[in-house]
């Protein structure tokens, strides 16, 4: 019970000190709607192609928006000191953690849909599988969440987070298939983008919105979980070896 | 949670450090230190920069491992988990690390939260906090507002919020103003007398002088010496300490200028050993009689004065420098200059 106040209260502290704050919010709006302009004016289609897009808007809006903000606030309050406080609060590893990455879980979820509300304004979003979009949104947000957090131990400035970020995000978005399928990559690519959670995120959103996919949607969601397991393990063993030293 | 207030000291061991060991790379940090804090004392862990002490208390709170050693809370071994005693413990580190966006007293109430307070008990206590700690008029103003002593209270408070059995305390008072430490100091004392086992480091020695029961030395990561003040003291207390006052010439060229004296007086007083009391002042201190005459006359044919020359009763800061080696004048101004500067 104990943890779980604990818990609850790291959550909602972060919600309100990082999450809700008014840039955050209109990052959430602005970043989609850039990248959806970048492309009609790219491919020079118009408002018919925006389906098509979506799921590739959608799962850059939370790689974006989870990476940038775990990755950032957790290094700010290691840099404040403040981080200290909570590894030395009576609760479990895992606890404190799953709580300091629970804000940005939500955050990208609600990132991620976002690009949908857009959507819903100019083109029908009948026949999409919402069951299969609320599950593949959620994993790629909670695996794009514990990328942050394992590059926010691997770092110790918040610079270094944002520069190293970007050294996973940009080739996920050309690698993963959010844009351009990665069956139509050079042979040499594919095996990296085999290798990245958001490929398989990506194909289940597809599949979710325009209902083809590359693989079996179950397959999709469970090699997302496994990402998710082995990134938050990963992670918890760096915070072990590297802040408790 | 119910108090009884003591007299002294209680026989149970609150703490109790055996071997312990921290090392980083080559250098070892902490190299077998053992002692024990008994229940309801207020115990001093003194050293100059770099000894080992912020290891040590990071160790003795779970965030350093130890590589060898053991540790005990009220008699519990929990060497290789420190974090199930963390409920025990409050800790109030060197840096004052609370949450700048938020407010005093939002601040209390989500350290309150992580030791798993419920919502009306943390905010009963965060009110009783503010108001000892004389915040109440800023409860509702964001931490990083607060003035520097303000910052510190409430960083000490945050610490006291779960009402811990054991304090640690890095550095309480270092870099506020004097009326802000005065009440900190009166607030310690309050609530040790109320029960509290207290584990304190600070760089001002009288603050030591004034709360601690036992005090611990350690140099170089090796504890020194660990004894009540009053036995410490009687070790220095067969000393003469003379403190001298040099001429103007002298005054704001720092000590550097008077280390230049040391090795001739040392060659011209045998036995007399001196240090740098801050200033254009000096202390000697000797276990004979000390003819003040060629001591001026010394100073004199080097184009100084002795413009005042008075006895000093032997103090914590002599066994201090007699343990260390080093002024606690030079070690406080050290830890001034940078915030971060003691951290060993």
């Amino acid at each position: 019970m104990r943890a779980w106040i604990a818990f609850w209260s790291i959550l909602r502290k972060d919600m309100r000190t990082y999450y809700l704050k008014p840039p955050n919010l209109s990052w959430g709006i602005i970043f989609p709607l850039a990248w959806t302009l970048m492309f009609f004016i790219k491919s020079g289609s118009g408002f018919g192609e925006a389906r098509s897009i979506l799921p590739g808007v959608m799962a850059l809006s939370i790689l974006f928006g989870t990476t940038s903000m775990l990755a950032v606030t957790v290094t700010f309050e290691r840099k404040g000191r403040s981080f200290e406080r909570l590894l030395l609060a009576p609760i479990p590893l895992w606890v404190l953690m799953l709580a300091k990455t629970s804000g940005a879980v939500v955050f990208g979820i609600v990132n991620a849909f976002v690009p949908v509300i857009m959507a819903s304004f100019i083109v029908d979003l009948g026949g999409m599988i919402w069951w299969q979009m609320g599950a593949a949104v959620a994993l790629i947000a909670v695996s794009s969440t514990f990328l942050g957090l394992f590059i926010a131990v691997s770092v110790s400035e918040v610079f270094e987070a944002q520069t190293f970020s970007n050294f996973f995000r940009f080739p996920m978005v050309f690698l993963c298939g959010l844009f351009y399928p990665v069956t139509k990559l050079p042979v040499f690519l594919r095996p990296l983008s085999y290798l990245l959670p958001l490929t398989y995120g990506a194909d289940a959103l597809h599949g979710a919105v325009n209902g083809t996919t590359q693989r079996p949607v179950t397959l999709n969601l469970a090699i997302l979980a496994g990402f998710c397991v082995l990134l938050f393990l990963i992670s918890l063993r760096n915070i072990q070896r590297r802040w408790i030293v | 949670m119910l108090r009884v207030d003591r007299e002294a000291p209680g026989d149970m061991v609150a703490i109790e450090a055996r071997g312990l060991v921290k090392r980083f790379g080559d250098i070892e940090a902490v190299a077998g230190v053992d002692f024990d804090v008994r229940e309801g004392e207020v115990f001093g862990f003194l050293g100059p920069n770099g000894a080992g002490k912020t290891t040590t208390i990071n160790m003795l709170t779970g965030l350093a491992r130890p590589d060898a050693g053991t540790i005990r809370f009220l008699g519990r071994e929990y060497t290789s988990d420190v974090k199930k005693a963390q409920h025990l413990m409050g800790v109030v580190p060197d840096e004052s690390n609370l949450w700048p966006e938020l407010s005093g007293f939002d601040n209390l109430c989500f350290c309150g939260a992580l030791y798993g307070m419920r919502g009306h008990e943390r905010a009963a206590r965060a009110r009783e906090l503010l108001d000892t700690f004389g915040l109440a008029d800023a409860a509702h103003r964001k931490f990083a507002g607060y003035s520097r002593g303000m910052k510190r209270k409430l960083t000490i408070a945050a610490g006291l919020i779960h009402r811990p059995q054991i304090l640690f305390l890095d550095e309480p008072t270092t870099g506020i103003d004097v009326a802000s430490a005065r009440q900190i100091r009166q607030l310690l004392s309050g609530l040790n007398k109320a029960g509290t086992t207290v584990f304190l480091t600070t760089h001002y020695i009288e603050e030591a002088e004034r709360l601690c029961d036992r005090i611990a030395f350690i140099v170089g990561g090796k504890l020194a010496q660990v004894d009540t003040l009053a036995h410490l003291i009687r070790d220095v207390q067969g000393q003469r300490v003379i403190e001298l006052a040099l001429s103007r010439a002298l005054e704001g060229l720092g000590p550097q200028v008077l280390m230049e004296f040391m090795g001739p007086l040392r060659e011209a007083f045998p036995g007399v050993e001196f240090e740098s009391a801050g200033g254009a002042a000096l202390r000697a201190h000797t276990r004979e009689t000390l003819a003040l005459a060629p001591v001026v006359r010394f100073f004199e044919d080097r184009g100084v004065d002795v413009t005042e020359a008075k006895a000093i009763r032997p103090s914590l800061e002599d066994v201090f420098v007699r343990v260390t080696g080093i002024a606690a004048e030079q070690m406080r101004r050290e830890k001034e200059r940078g915030p971060k500067g003691g951290g060993s």
